[in-house]
């Protein structure tokens, strides 16, 4: 197999182009530049960059620390979420009831402290945990009896929803006193939730991009059948990013309870959820599954959050931000057909 | 294993010598029978060719065999012991690999994590990237593929080039039994050759048994040692491939074509 082999090397395939052509500071530069295009998050990043600027010279105080916390706060609960969005709509599902988990986990982390006298740490844990429960009912669902995670989700987002009116009558209350101290730590100081956020998002995006958990994720959002045939556990795949999905509902709510300072029934609900998968999709994650990032939901995210706050500060009514919104999703999927196409085709 | 040691044994095969056999594997998808009663063995070193009409149940009995699908009935001896295959990856844990009809590619994912998917290079909990790229190069350079970098998307290359990765993929895992479920099917003749002369090189080793589906029946006798025919749900067919004959393949199954057409006209009307 020696001179056929060599032989089909040259004709196998399209010939090998001259990488490092040219030299010096500006070959560099469009080298460079070429990689970071190629890179998925590359358009929001330059959104978000050119935003920042503009509203820097638009709106002064938009770099003031009172406004920068605003932004912080704007972008980090919903980012949250869209981590786990981003992981399910990669491995081809979606989770609608996110908000409601996000509604319910400070009630039933009050519920633990007020009438069960469980310590707060513990507490805030076991709400944590009830989150990732709730996802794994829905992931358990979805798969075990093949109904489209849309639908499942759309159910449970009901269950959800009249469970944590009904235990909580549907009042507001505030916050447990046990709970206030440990509260800097979940949302009280101003940056904390921004901290949480980046945290989760670094880590979340070496889940996605280093581990074979998230190349999983990945190859059943991409291929099921050709990802089951390779012999990977699907269903544990689908389960686990509803799962995941759950925990950072829980968390985002209680984060959210304790910045507000209040439990409040009406936190949460679908709009979170619709933000968070807004987000995703101007980051450059596919509806159709098998590709997405964490990293590119964050800075959707933080482009909607600019959005929303430079409109404020520029003294226009927040009622049009809803407008550019949504044309900003239209946009970001038009670009990242075009993108994915440009990729594909061999240019980059 | 010599040509002399095969030929001189009889047709009957001793159990001791079969790497893998099969007794009266039978597979219904609810109302629809795939398989009712397979017998098959392979021999150590041996490569077995696995022909048959579309819909014969060729792909179902390599999903049996690789662990995808469980039997209805009948057993697997692997090695002279029977074993119940739970799954892809316990079948693979015992040696057993495949390359599937459908070639089971992420189009998402590059070449070398394609290569090393639900089998990937960790460190610390996180992937080696680097040395599954390195080992990926030196697998495709060893077949003699040519692909510019592994580092494109699957989706970016040809049919062939898709196929000779789920080619490498399974010949380079160490199995020691090799299922290629129509390895030849996107391929132009070079790559074909290339193919080829990749389980020829197995077999000269001669530890590695293979069962091919293919079509082409000139390429069957020219690499296969025997060929079974599967039609109706069972092997009605088994010899040696020097005592059979592209003719002779073309005319059974023609016969069987034939049959099923004058059966089919036969049959009451409305």
């Amino acid at each position: 197999m020696s001179e056929t082999v060599e032989r089909s090397a040259e004709t196998l395939g399209p010939p090998a182009g001259k990488p490092g052509e040219g030299s010096g500071l500006g070959a560099f530069l469009k080298r460079g530049g070429l990689a970071f295009l190629r890179q998925r998050e590359a358009s929001i990043f330059v959104v978000a960059v050119a935003l920042v600027i503009y509203f820097k010279i638009a709106a002064p105080a938009f770099t003031t620390k009172l406004n920068l916390v605003n932004v912080s706060q704007g972008t980090a609960p919903y980012a949250i979420i869209a981590i786990g969005e981003v992981f399910l709509l990669v491995c081809g599902e979606i989770d609608l009831s996110v908000g409601f988990i996000w509604a319910l986990s400070p009630f039933l982390m009050q519920y633990f402290i007020d009438f069960y006298g469980i310590p707060v740490v513990v507490a805030i844990v076991l709400a944590i945990l009830s989150g990732a429960l709730i996802g794994s009912i829905n992931g358990l669902v979805t798969v075990t009896f093949k109904v489209p995670s849309f639908i499942t989700t759309l159910g449970t987002s009901f269950v959800i929803f009249g469970f944590m009116l009904t235990t909580s009558h549907a009042q507001a209350r505030g916050l447990p006193a046990a709970a206030v101290g440990i509260g800097h730590w979940f949302g009280t100081f101003a940056w904390s939730e921004i901290i949480w956020c980046l945290a989760l998002v670094f880590f979340f995006q070496m889940v996605l991009t280093r581990t074979r958990w998230g190349l999983h994720t990945i190859a059943s959002g991409g291929n099921l059948l050709g990802a089951t045939e390779a012999g990977i556990n699907v269903a544990r795949i689908k389960v686990g990013n509803f799962v995941i999905t759950g925990a950072l509902g829980a968390l985002a709510g209680i984060l959210e309870a304790f910045k507000n300072s209040t439990i409040d029934p009406s936190a949460g609900g679908y709009t979170p959820m619709f933000y968070a998968v807004a987000a995703a999709v101007i980051g450059g994650t596919a509806m159709a599954g098998g590709s997405g990032t964490v990293l590119g939901a964050f800075l959707g995210m933080f482009v909607l959050a600019i959005l929303s706050d430079g409109f404020n500060l520029l003294g226009i009514s927040s009622n049009p931000y809803q407008i550019i919104l949504g044309i900003a999703i239209i946009l970001a999927m038009i670009s990242n057909v075009y993108l994915t196409r440009l990729r594909r085709t061999g240019r980059t | 294993m010599t040509v002399e040691a095969q030929e001189a044994r009889s047709p009957v095969p001793t159990p001791g010598d079969d790497v893998l056999r099969v007794e009266h594997i039978s597979k219904r998808f609810g109302a629809v029978t795939a398989l009712t009663d397979v017998n098959l063995y392979l021999r150590r070193g041996e490569v077995l060719g696995l022909l048959g009409d579309n819909g014969a149940g060729k792909s179902t009995l390599l999903k049996i065999l690789c662990g995808f699908h469980q039997p209805n009935a009948g057993r697997i001896l692997l090695r002279g012991e029977e074993v119940v295959f739970k799954s892809v990856d316990h079948a693979r844990s015992l040696g057993i690999d495949v390359v599937y009809q459908d070639l089971a590619l992420i189009n998402e994912l590059t070449v070398f994590h394609n290569m090393f998917l639900n089998r990937e290079r960790v460190r610390f909990r996180l992937l080696n990237n680097r040395a599954m790229r390195k080992l990926a190069r030196q697998y495709l350079d060893d077949m003699g593929v040519g692909i510019p970098t592994v580092d494109a998307e699957v989706a970016k290359l040809s049919g062939g080039q898709r196929q000779a990765i789920a080619v490498a993929r399974s010949v380079y895992s160490d199995a020691k039994i090799l299922l290629l479920d129509e390895p030849l099917a996107a391929m132009g003749a070079k790559e074909a050759a290339m193919i080829l002369d990749l389980v020829r090189d197995l077999k000269e080793k001669g530890d590695v048994s293979v069962i091919i589906i293919a079509h082409n029946y000139g390429q069957v006798l020219e690499i296969c040692d025997r060929v079974n025919l599967l039609q109706h749900g069972g092997i009605t067919f088994d010899k040696r491939s020097a005592e059979t004959s592209v003719q002779e393949l073309n005319d059974i199954v023609i016969a069987e074509y034939r049959q099923a057409l004058r059966e089919r006209h036969r049959a009451p009307q409305g």
